[in-house]
């Protein structure tokens, strides 16, 4: 099993979660956070530009067996990508998933995922 | 033959001269009563503009916060200069152009009313930026049907126009003293507060442009939630209690007519939303807090051009009918599947219809003794209704036709709806460089 954590533009969630949903990858966890990579992003304050030392970006978590690990990769790299690839466009990050626990039922492993 | 001519324009020249002198000596002075009464009433409506900002802003997602509320706050800036420059001018002066709109040089920035107090017992002053609150507040409205997916220049050039070729020429036929729906049938068209002029007119623009410039991408596939409905319903109180300026203040005066007025407004408003609260009940088993919001608008809007001709009983029913076909319309509209993004068409459009044609059936007898007195002989209600559906009709027809011409103009040569990428980034950040809201930033 897999941990699969993107960190992604907010306005490429809605693609890459139609996309995901066409492969019928639904269960996924998705959160509002904020970071700094190489990008650099502007707001305008009475007349100055501030550059936002923090960006807000959307995280995706999808836990999943190993044979989907391919196929949802490459979901996310072909529609979070802002025509040929922009700075800040974001990370895929992968890890080990050690265990799985359903909490209603106590199943465990790849079938609780 | 030219001394004559000479002669009559001596004459003439005295008169006007004469005239004046007499109207300097004994014109109207203004009452401190019903000038407080309409100052407080002009305020009033103005709170209902940051209301409306809070209401629609509210509703849209995180992104698109700020430029949503920016659309009312832009209405407010842009319509109050065209207002003093020209529009009190094409609204309340004489006809022009076979009466398509009004117009008076003196009105020009508004020059000529420097000194002038109304036979009402106000100053022009007082009644011009009364007037201009309604005018600034019905262009914000029909922001509201195609929020979250224009651009702010756009929308800003779209709004003069529609206010100079819409608003103003509405205006006049309805409430200038010779504007033909004023004169229509034995009494005049009724529209107190704005049925057709604010609501009909919003809500038929709102209903063609949203058709126009098509859907926000991922509707209706992709929920949209509301950013923050407490804000909503904040919005939501303070255009009720604006709505008592808005309504109340149309009396021009601080009478038994502006009380009778109030009350109306009062118990329409409180119906809509108990006859919304019911229809949710029964459907869903839950009464939610937009729900209620929208029953107090629907109501709202309903008595809007009812309120100086109805009673109580006829508040009540008028409030909760427009509750339950607003309720439908929407539904209809969920099933249609076009985008009028807060529904501007489905509760103004819908509920100010609802008002303007449903008032005739309970007119204060007295109002029919006076148009029967007249017309000298007998008005029916009948008859009354067919000068409303008449109304109703040449402001739909007039509204729906101008909209769609300088919407097309806008579209054609500026472009209306924004670029795909900046939608999906929302206009706060694409538009205007900002972020609503400092949580999503962690310092």
């Amino acid at each position: 099993m897999k941990l699969i954590t993107a960190i992604i533009q907010p306005d490429k969630l809605d693609e890459v979660r139609e996309a995901l949903v066409k492969q019928e990858i639904t269960r996924i966890t998705v959160s509002r956070v904020t970071g700094r990579g190489q990008s650099i992003e502007e707001d305008i304050y009475r007349g100055q530009e501030v550059a936002l030392d923090l960006i807000p970006k959307v995280r995706v978590d999808i836990a999943c067996n190993d044979a989907f690990v391919d196929i949802i990769c490459e979901t996310i790299l072909k529609t979070a990508k802002h025509n040929d690839g922009k700075v800040g466009d974001g990370k895929i990050f992968i890890t080990n998933l050690e265990e799985c626990i359903r909490i209603r039922t106590g199943e465990r492993g790849g079938k609780a995922i | 033959m030219k001394k004559k001519l000479l002669l009559i324009m001596l004459i003439m020249g005295c008169l006007v001269l004469f005239s004046r002198l007499a109207f300097a000596q004994e014109g109207p002075v203004s009452d401190s009563g019903i000038t407080a009464w309409m100052l407080t009433s002009t305020a009033l409506v103005l709170l209902m503009i940051p209301g409306l900002a809070m209401f629609y802003g509210g509703l849209v997602r995180t992104k698109n916060v700020l430029g949503t509320m920016l659309h009312s706050y832009g209405a407010l800036a842009i319509i109050g200069v065209i207002w003093a420059v020209c529009g009190y001018g094409m609204s309340f002066g004489h006809n022009v152009l076979g009466g398509w709109f009004g117009w008076d040089p003196k009105l020009f920035l508004l020059k000529g009313i420097d000194g002038s107090i109304m036979e009402a017992g106000v100053p022009e002053y007082v009644f011009a930026m009364f007037q201009g609150k309604f005018a600034i507040i019905t262009p914000a409205l029909i922001a509201g049907a195609f929020a979250e997916r224009v651009r702010f220049k756009s929308y800003c050039i779209f709004i003069a126009l529609w206010s100079l070729f819409v608003y103003n020429p509405l205006c006049h036929w309805v409430w200038a003293s010779d504007g033909f729906l004023f004169n229509m049938g034995a009494n005049g068209a009724i529209d107190y507060a704005g049925g057709t002029v604010v609501h009909i007119s919003s809500g038929i623009s709102a209903l063609v442009v949203a058709l126009y410039l098509g859907s926000r991408r991922g509707y209706p596939k992709i929920a949209m939630h509301p950013n923050n409905l407490v804000m909503t319903l904040t919005g939501a109180g303070l255009l009720w209690v604006g709505w008592f300026g808005f309504n109340a203040g149309s009396s021009i005066n601080s009478n038994l007519d502006t009380a009778r007025a109030l009350t109306v407004t009062q118990a329409a408003a409180s119906a809509g939303a108990v006859m919304w609260m019911l229809i949710e009940g029964f459907q869903h088993k839950k009464v939610t807090s937009l729900g209620v919001a929208s029953g107090i608008l629907a109501g709202l809007v309903v008595i809007t051009p009812a309120a100086g001709v109805v009673q109580v009983d006829g508040a009540l029913i008028l409030g909760c009918v427009a509750s339950l076909i607003s309720f439908t319309a929407i539904q209809i509209k969920n099933k249609l599947g076009y985008d009028d993004t807060l529904d501007v068409f489905g509760i103004h459009g819908v509920a100010g219809i609802v008002g303007a044609l449903g008032l005739t059936f309970f007119i204060r007898p007295e109002w029919m003794a006076t148009a029967a007195e007249k017309v000298g002989g007998t008005w029916t209600a009948l008859q009354q209704f067919g000068v409303q559906a008449t109304a109703v009709g040449i402001t739909m027809l007039y509204v729906a036709v101008m909209t769609f011409i300088i919407v097309v103009i806008v579209e054609k040569c500026i472009g209306f709806r924004i670029a795909e990428k900046d939608e999906m980034r929302g206009l706060d950040h694409s538009l205007h460089g900002e972020h609503g809201y400092g949580l999503t930033n962690l310092n």
